[in-house]
């Protein structure tokens, strides 16, 4: 190589511009993380619209104006444990993250949940479902956030058969989450007097027609219908049971509105669901949902998406009161402050984080509308029940966290 | 009730049934990989993504021009059509001659992009499609409800798949066709423009995938993916009935359709295994696949 003037003076000036940069990356500014699905089947119910949610929670706090500098970075972890977790290793060790939020897919968040504990940081998970986060698998670095399948399943299935639907019948995806769904549900159905008469599990991935299985599911005799499945094959169950003319209640234990989107009223109306948020539920949420639509219009927020504004929002109040640098340096300390302060936002209202990291809120139990009762675009849920705060989530004791001292 | 191992008779009436309505649409959609198979010698794994694009096509056109679902089952496929001809004409035929495993790695390729580009902008979730007024509903067999829609759907398919086998076996543009996948250069050389013929036939295979999108968005999740697990499928059924057989393709499709029914009744965690299980069957016994010449 020929050493130029020119390659002498760029050298020179990259040299004295090196440590400014360092200087600025030990400043400290807030970094969040939102590792999420951008190209795959979650892209919906998490994706852009989760770093959205989080740029709003920024902004409405007035970082700015309180001195604080936040930054929101997005990342697609293509819904596989090892990109997921390589990513994470990335923005904790080279990038400055301190928080990483979303991670629909419960085996990323399996993961990710490793690497925050042992780098020290943050994680703040609200779209895998898996309630091991806050069970055998909890750590002092982690709270989860907006849902999880004990939740899901306590509502939908207990909730139900209290209205009468007393006799079930299960169409499951034939993987771990679907066979965890309905082994919770069965047994709050069971607890509140009902039976299951049946069930069938279809393979996954790669069933398209679910014909067979509603067929075996009308003859079944059963009055509710439960889906334990999840995207596409929830959408495909659905639109096809109402193909078939099923008169059954129908059930699905994990349904996002951006499910209920794809498949339209015609095809959804009746259905029975529970979620922990709903655009149009208060005027609370209304008001954040208005402040979302002008930055991410013709969509609305999922359960998902409130929990990433939600966990955003309550990560800065705590930074900014125990100072940033202290916030920035030690992950646990920060996850024990944010446990110790109670929560309030617009999406959950009042809540608290138990000692397991589990974020408690209510759960509601909703029916889909008909097309009839739908007055404006997004107006799709009906309140059908709600589940207080401290009966919406599975008991403590019953977790297994190691970190809860009995 | 008359039972069969176990099973109420009445129920597996209902399953056949639902077994040919799917049989119908594995014989549609390997029809067209045959075709593009026999002539081209191309294995197309963009076929997927067409039959995708062609679902979205109908809900593009009901949604922003309120064109409904009769005029889409002819227009859908010809958007697709064109899309294929032009995929043939500036990508695939640059590869005429290579190995065929040229082919399906850009083909596969192409899908990738065409699905990545769909999700990106419609998302993940899919679009809602209802089923056309004239045949909603369903009537009682008896044995079992049957959507009407389901019924058209076989029908259609099967309609279909007869017009194409009558085209390629019995018409003089299918002799062509078929002279021309013995020997290009011959055919060619008693004045058939053979390379606009392959173009042709590719765009007919594209079409083929897309009237089968559009009979499925009705019934289907209209979204990016819904293409990539039934291509598996399909091309099992290739395989079985003989790659490029024609008649092949049409009568393994509706009989892999009624095993997988059988199998969804007794041992449903199977369902989706079952067609693959005959697959290496197949293949042990008779390589070239049951309809297939031996090469």
């Amino acid at each position: 190589m020929i050493v130029t003037r020119r390659h002498l003076m760029a050298t020179a000036a990259a040299a004295v511009a090196l440590p400014a940069v360092r200087a600025r990356a030990a400043s400290p500014t807030i970094k969040f993380g939102v590792l999420t699905d951008l190209s795959g089947p979650y892209k919906d119910i998490g994706g852009p619209l989760a770093s959205d949610c989080a740029r709003l929670a920024v902004a409405d706090f007035g970082a700015a104006a309180k001195g604080m500098t936040v930054e929101v970075i997005q990342a697609d972890h293509q819904n596989k444990p090892d990109v997921g977790a390589g990513i994470a290793r990335q923005w904790f060790d080279r990038d400055g993250v301190d928080v990483i939020l979303d991670v629909p897919n419960s085996g990323v968040s399996l993961a990710i949940a490793g690497v925050a504990k042992e780098k020290n940081k943050v994680f703040l998970p609200s779209n895998p479902a898996t309630s091991d986060l806050t069970g055998k698998d909890c750590n002092a670095n982690t709270i989860h956030w907006a849902y999880d399948t004990w939740m899901l399943a306590h509502s939908t299935g207990g909730a139900t058969v209290k209205s009468g639907g007393d006799s079930w019948f299960f169409i499951t995806a034939d993987y771990a989450f679907g066979h965890a769904l309905q082994r919770d549900t069965t047994q709050f159905i069971n607890a509140a007097g009902g039976k299951v008469v049946g069930s069938v599990a279809y393979p996954f991935p790669g069933t398209n027609d679910f014909s067979s299985f509603l067929l075996q599911a009308q003859a079944s005799g059963a009055k509710v219908v439960g889906f334990c499945n999840a995207g596409a094959d929830t959408v495909n169950s659905i639109k096809q049971a109402a193909e078939f003319g099923l008169t059954q209640t129908r059930a699905g234990l994990l349904v996002f509105i951006a499910d209920v989107h794809g498949m339209g009223l015609q095809v959804a109306q009746n259905l029975v669901i529970s979620s922990t948020f709903y655009w149009d539920l208060n005027d609370r949420a209304r008001a954040f949902s208005e402040r979302l639509w002008a930055r991410a219009p013709n969509v609305r927020a999922g359960m998902g998406h409130a929990g990433d504004y939600s966990a955003a929002l309550h990560y800065m109040k705590v930074a900014a009161e125990m100072g940033v640098a202290q916030a920035k340096a030690d992950g646990a300390a920060t996850v024990a402050r944010m446990k110790a302060m109670p929560t309030d936002d617009d999406c959950f209202g009042k809540g608290m984080i138990r000692e397991d990291g589990r974020k408690l809120h209510p759960c509601y139990l909703f029916r889909v509308k008909t097309p009839a009762e739908s007055k404006k675009p997004w107006d799709y849920y009906t309140l059908l029940a709600t589940t207080p705060a401290d009966e919406a989530f599975r008991p403590m004791k019953d977790g297994g966290c190691p970190l809860v001292k009995s | 009730m008359v039972m069969i191992f176990g099973k109420p008779l009445i129920l597996l009436y209902g399953q056949l049934t639902l077994g040919l309505i799917n049989g119908a649409f594995y014989a549609l959609l390997s029809l067209g990989l045959a075709v593009i198979f026999g002539l081209l010698n191309v294995v197309n794994f963009a076929h997927g993504a067409l039959f995708m694009l062609g679902a979205f096509v109908t809900w593009g056109l009901l949604t922003y021009l309120g064109i409904g679902y009769w005029p889409s089952l002819v227009l859908a496929p010809l958007v697709i059509g064109v899309l294929g001809a032009v995929m043939q004409r500036t990508l695939i035929r640059r590869l005429a001659g290579l190995d065929p495993l040229y082919g399906l790695l850009l083909t596969f390729g192409c899908a990738l992009v065409i699905e990545g580009l769909m999700r990106n902008q419609f998302g993940s979730s899919g679009v809602p499609y209802a089923i056309p007024e004239a045949l909603s509903g369903a009537v009682n067999l008896g044995f079992m409800v049957l959507p009407r829609y389901r019924a058209w759907v076989v029908i259609a398919a099967a309609v279909m798949c007869l017009a194409v086998w009558l085209v390629i076996e019995r018409t003089r543009l299918g002799a062509l066709l078929r002279a021309a996948t013995e020997n290009a250069p011959l055919v060619q050389a008693f004045g058939v423009n053979v390379p606009r013929m392959v173009t042709l036939t590719y765009a007919a295979g594209a079409a083929l995938a897309a009237f089968g999108g559009v009979l499925a968005a009705p019934m289907n999740s209209v979204n990016p993916n819904m293409g990539t697990n039934l291509i598996i499928v399909v091309f099992a059924v290739v395989v079985i009935g003989g790659m490029g057989s024609i008649l092949g393709s049409i009568i393994t499709g509706f009989g892999l359709g009624i095993i997988e029914g059988l199998t969804k009744v007794y041992y449903p965690e199977g369902s989706a295994t079952v067609i693959f299980v005959v697959m290496v069957i197949v293949l042990l016994l008779r390589p070239a696949g049951l309809f297939g010449k031996a090469a």
